[in-house]
């Protein structure tokens, strides 16, 4: 118990640090490189919580293929890599006010709805076997829908990228 | 370990990428700050499922994952157009639809 809390404040020290400087960094190559860590450090917590198949997703989508997508786009939009443009616009006290809200209303109703409820440590622990069952035989509709979704944003992003 | 840890990692990150989607100017930060409210979403999705002995949750953060790699395709591929019909990804520079 004392060891998963200590790695879970080393890693939600990372993860609230760099997800931090992800919004207020002014160089958007650096956003992107804070963003990949952020993604790490939740891959790390679900390896945490024993959800080892997402963790294994987590890293191959996200970091893998997600980024690569976000480092092209920067670099085909030709968004310049220095400290050039302004990247915050004039409105940020009103975005960090309704961020403050959301935040201190979804955390109020969290800690008022599960006060001191300690998580569940000796449940099953689904592997990915299990995880592929549940998909495949409950959830084997909004897989196909998710197939068909991929496909049409595949073909939609082609439509939409093209020159002429 | 509490189950709040993890709901007000949540909260906390999902404010986060509210913050970013709202101030910043380029699109494709824009894209980014919605990446890190689906990744909030999906740490719930994880934890609950955990809490209540089901498998369900990490079914539904695998679709979670699927449908926001299919997101990120899509905007970047906007984005894109944009920058190619106005060579600017500046939000702020899309007013068309001003009223």
């Amino acid at each position: 118990m004392v060891a998963q809390n200590i790695f879970f404040g080393i890693i939600t020290a990372i993860v609230v640090i760099s997800a931090l400087r992800m919004v207020t960094t002014r160089n958007i190559v650096h956003a992107a490189l804070y963003l990949v860590a952020v993604l790490a450090g939740l891959g790390a917590l679900y390896i945490l919580l024993t959800a080892e198949f997402v963790a294994t997703t987590q890293v191959l989508v996200y970091i893998g293929a997600v980024m690569v997508l976000f480092l092209f786009g920067i670099m085909l939009t030709k968004a310049p890599l220095g400290n050039v443009m302004k990247m915050t616009g004039t409105q940020w006290p009103i975005a960090a006010g309704v961020a403050v809200l959301i935040g201190g209303v979804t955390v109020y109703s969290v800690i008022d709805r599960f006060g001191s409820d300690r998580l569940v440590t000796d449940g099953p622990i689904f592997r990915t076997a299990d995880v592929s069952d549940e998909v495949f035989s409950t959830y084997i509709i909004p897989f196909e829908a998710i197939s068909v979704l991929l496909l049409a944003a595949l073909i939609g992003a082609i439509v939409l990228a093209r020159k002429d | 370990m509490l189950l709040n840890q993890f709901l007000i990692l949540g909260a906390f990150l999902f404010a986060v990428g509210v913050y970013g989607v709202l101030a910043r100017r380029n699109g494709v930060m824009v894209l980014m700050s919605i990446e890190l409210m689906l990744n909030a979403v999906n740490i719930n999705l994880v934890v609950f499922g955990v809490q209540h002995g089901v498998v369900s949750g990490q079914a539904f953060a695998l679709f979670v994952i699927a449908v926001a790699a299919a997101e990120v395709g899509v905007g970047l591929a906007i984005v894109l157009l944009l920058y190619r019909n106005r060579t600017s990804i500046d939000v702020e520079d899309f007013d068309l639809m001003r009223g």
